[in-house]
C-alpha cells in the first residue's frame, strides 16, 4: 500500500516550471529520498503534499486523502519538517510544541505527555523552557523536527533536515530517521546530500528541473545505470578526452569529475577498450553521485 | 534520540475545527500573559488623557451637547476609537510581522488549520482584546461622573462586534499591501478619518449633508451611536440598523480578508 502517490503533478510559476510531470510513490513504512540540487523543485513537491502549493495539473494522494482537496484532513497525520526555521522565537520550546499539540488536536490530559516524548526524543528537555530566538540553529532544527513528530504522525516530511548541522547532529538526526521507518512512519526526505539519501533511502527519486529523471533503491540503481565498478583516469586534458572518446566507442558510460574522468560499468567494458585506454585506470566502487551527474548532468554535494 | 510512535487517530476535520481556533488562542494568551501589563496601562491611559485633554479643554468651551455634558459626550464617543485602534492596528501589523517576517503563518498550515481558521482565530482573538479595552474609557468616564447605567452592560458586545470588523479590515489591510512601510497610506487614508468623522468629538447632525451621508458609510460612526444609545438608556430600533452596520462589515471584511490572505499563503 502507498501512503503517498503522485501522478504528473506540473507546478508552474510564471514562465518557471518548478515540477514538470512528477510521478512518485512512497510505499507505506518506507524513506524516499528526494534527491536533487538547489531549484531541482523539490520544496515545491514538499508544499504541494502539504497543500501549501497548488498544482497546475496531476493528481496526489496522501495517506489515502486527495491533496489539495482533502489536505487538511491529510495534514492531521503528517508531520512536517521544513528547510526553513519558522519557530515562533516569542514563545519557549515547550510552548511551540503546546500550540502543534492542540494543533493536532491530542486531547488536552495527553498534551503534556506528547510535548514531553517529542522534546525527548531530541533532546532538548533540558532547554524545553528556552524561547526559540534564543536556541542555536541546531537545536532550532531539533525543535522543528520535535514539533513535527509530537503528534506521532503516519507520515513525516522532511525537508532538507540536516543543511547547516554539524556532523554529530546529522548522525543523530539519521538514526532518528532510522528509528520512524523501522516503527512503520513513512518517510519523505528532501536531501542534496548523496551519502545521506544512500545512507537512509529505501528508494531514492532523482529529480533535476522539476523533473524525475532516476528512481529505485540506491543500489538498483547504481546496479542499472553504472554497474558495479569505475576506472578513474587522471592527466592532461587531452588525455582525458581520449579516455571519455575511447569509451563512448566502446559503449561504456563515462562521468566528468573535476580533474579526472571515470569509466564507468567497467565490469561490463570490452577488452579492446582496456588495450585502447593503455595504463590502468585506478579502479573504485561506483556511487549514487555516478548515477545522480550521469542522469543530470548536474554536481551535487 | 529514540522515538515512540503511536498511530494517529484519523478522526474527520471539520470546516471550522476548534482546535485550530484553540491553537491560534493558546499562542496569544501565552504571549498575552507577558505583555498585558503594559497593554492594559496604555488602554486605560490613554482614555484618561483624551478627557483631560478635550473634555476638560473643550469642555470649558462646550459645556454639553444636547442634554449631555460634553465630557460625557466624549468619554462614550472614546469607546469607539479605542477598539478602532485595539483592534485596526493589531490586524494590520501584528498578522504581517507573523506572515512575512517570523513565518508563523505557514509553520501553521503545514498543519490542520487553513488559512480561514487563521484569520477568524486572530480576528477573534483581537476582537476580544477591543471588546475589554473598550470599556476602558467608560470607566475614565465614570471618573469624570458619567452616571452607570444598565445599558453599559451591552458596550463590550458592540466593542467586540466592532472589534471584528476592523481587526478583519486590518488583516486584510495587511495581505494586500507589499511592505509594512505601506500601512503608512492606509492609516493617513482610511484611518486616522474614520476616526475624526465618528461623531466622537463632536455630533454629526450640524456637519454638512454630504459629511452626514458619509459618515453614515463608516462603521465607527454606528458604533458611537449605538454605544451612546446603550450608555444612556435611549436605545430604539434604529440601533438595529447600527448594530446590522457593524455585522455587515465585519462580514465583508471576514470575506476579503480570508480570500486575500489566501492569496498571500497558498500558492
Amino acid at each position: 500500500m502507498s501512503a503517498l502517490t503522485l501522478d504528473g503533478v506540473v507546478k508552474r510559476f510564471g514562465d518557471v516550471t518548478a515540477v514538470d510531470g512528477l510521478t512518485l510513490t512512497v510505499p507505506a513504512g518506507t524513506c524516499l529520498g528526494l534527491l536533487g540540487p538547489n531549484g531541482a523543485g523539490k520544496s515545491t513537491t514538499m508544499r504541494m503534499i502539504t497543500g501549501q502549493v497548488l498544482p497546475d495539473s496531476g493528481r496526489i494522494t496522501v495517506l489515502g486523502l486527495r491533496v489539495p482537496e482533502e489536505s487538511k484532513q491529510a495534514r492531521a497525520q503528517m508531520g512536517v519538517v521544513p528547510q526553513q526555521d519558522n519557530l515562533d522565537g516569542e514563545l519557549t520550546a515547550r510552548q511551540n510544541l503546546e500550540v502543534f499539540a492542540t494543533l493536532y488536536r491530542i486531547p488536552a490530559e495527553q498534551r503534556a505527555a506528547a510535548v514531553d516524548r517529542a522534546l525527548g526524543v531530541v533532546g532538548l528537555l533540558s532547554r524545553q523552557h528556552a524561547r526559540a530566538e534564543t536556541l542555536s540553529g541546531g537545536m532550532k532544527r531539533r525543535l522543528l523536527i520535535a514539533r513535527g513528530l509530537v503528534h506521532s504522525p503516519a507520515l513525516v516530511l522532511l525537508d532538507e533536515p540536516t543543511v547547516g548541522l554539524d556532523p554529530q547532529v546529522r548522525a543523530e538526526l539519521w538514526v532518528l530517521v532510522d528509528e520512524l521507518r523501522t516503527r512503520g512512519v513513512t518517510v519523505l526526505m528532501s536531501t542534496h546530500y548523496i551519502e545521506e539519501a544512500q545512507r537512509l533511502a529505501d528508494d531514492v527519486a532523482m529529480m533535476s528541473h522539476g523533473r524525475l529523471v532516476g528512481q529505485g533503491p540506491p543500489r538498483s540503481l547504481m546496479r542499472t545505470h553504472v554497474g558495479e565498478r569505475a576506472w578513474e583516469y587522471y592527466g592532461s586534458e587531452q588525455r582525458l578526452q581520449e579516455v571519455a572518446r575511447a569509451a563512448q566507442r566502446a559503449g561504456v558510460p563515462t562521468r566528468s569529475t573535476g580533474p579526472s574522468v571515470s569509466v564507468l560499468r567497467a565490469e561490463d567494458a570490452p577488452p579492446s577498450l582496456q588495450a585502447d585506454l593503455g595504463e590502468p585506470g585506478h579502479e573504485r566502487e561506483t556511487t549514487l553521485e555516478d548515477v545522480f551527474v550521469l542522469l543530470t548532468g548536474e554536481n551535487v554535494e | 534520540m529514540s522515538v515512540t510512535v503511536a498511530r494517529p487517530t484519523a478522526t474527520p476535520v471539520r470546516w471550522l475545527e476548534p482546535s485550530a481556533i484553540a491553537a491560534i488562542w493558546t499562542r496569544e494568551v501565552t504571549l498575552f500573559s507577558r505583555y498585558w501589563r503594559s497593554t492594559s496601562f496604555a488602554a486605560l491611559v490613554e482614555p484618561l488623557v483624551y478627557l483631560l485633554a478635550f473634555g476638560l479643554g473643550f469642555g470649558s468651551l462646550v459645556a454639553a451637547i444636547g442634554d449631555v455634558p460634553y465630557i460625557q459626550f466624549l468619554g462614550t464617543g472614546i469607546v469607539a476609537s479605542a477598539v478602532l485602534f485595539t483592534s485596526v492596528f493589531a490586524g494590520m501589523y501584528t498578522t504581517f510581522i507573523r506572515r512575512t517576517f517570523q513565518k508563523v503563518y505557514d509553520a501553521l498550515l503545514a498543519a490542520p488549520i487553513d488559512v480561514h481558521e487563521i484569520v477568524i482565530g486572530e480576528a477573534l482573538w483581537i476582537s476580544t482584546k477591543a471588546a475589554v479595552y473598550g470599556c476602558a474609557p467608560l470607566l475614565a468616564a465614570m471618573v469624570f461622573g458619567l452616571p452607570p447605567s444598565w445599558g453599559m452592560l451591552l458596550v463590550p458586545a458592540i466593542a467586540f462586534l466592532t472589534g471584528l470588523g476592523f481587526a478583519l479590515f486590518g488583516i486584510l489591510a495587511s495581505a494586500s499591501v507589499p511592505s509594512i512601510d505601506s500601512f503608512n497610506y492606509i492609516t493617513s487614508a482610511v484611518v486616522t478619518p474614520l476616526f475624526l468623522v465618528s461623531g466622537t468629538f463632536f455630533p454629526l447632525e450640524n456637519a454638512p449633508e454630504w459629511a452626514q451621508r458619509l459618515a453614515y458609510l463608516n462603521p465607527l460612526y454606528h458604533c458611537v451611536e449605538l454605544v451612546r444609545d446603550a450608555v444612556f438608556v435611549t436605545l430604539s430600533p434604529v440601533d438595529l440598523v447600527h448594530a446590522a452596520v457593524l455585522a455587515f462589515f465585519a462580514a465583508l471584511m471576514g470575506w476579503l480578508a480570508v480570500r486575500t490572505m489566501r492569496l498571500r499563503l497558498i500558492g
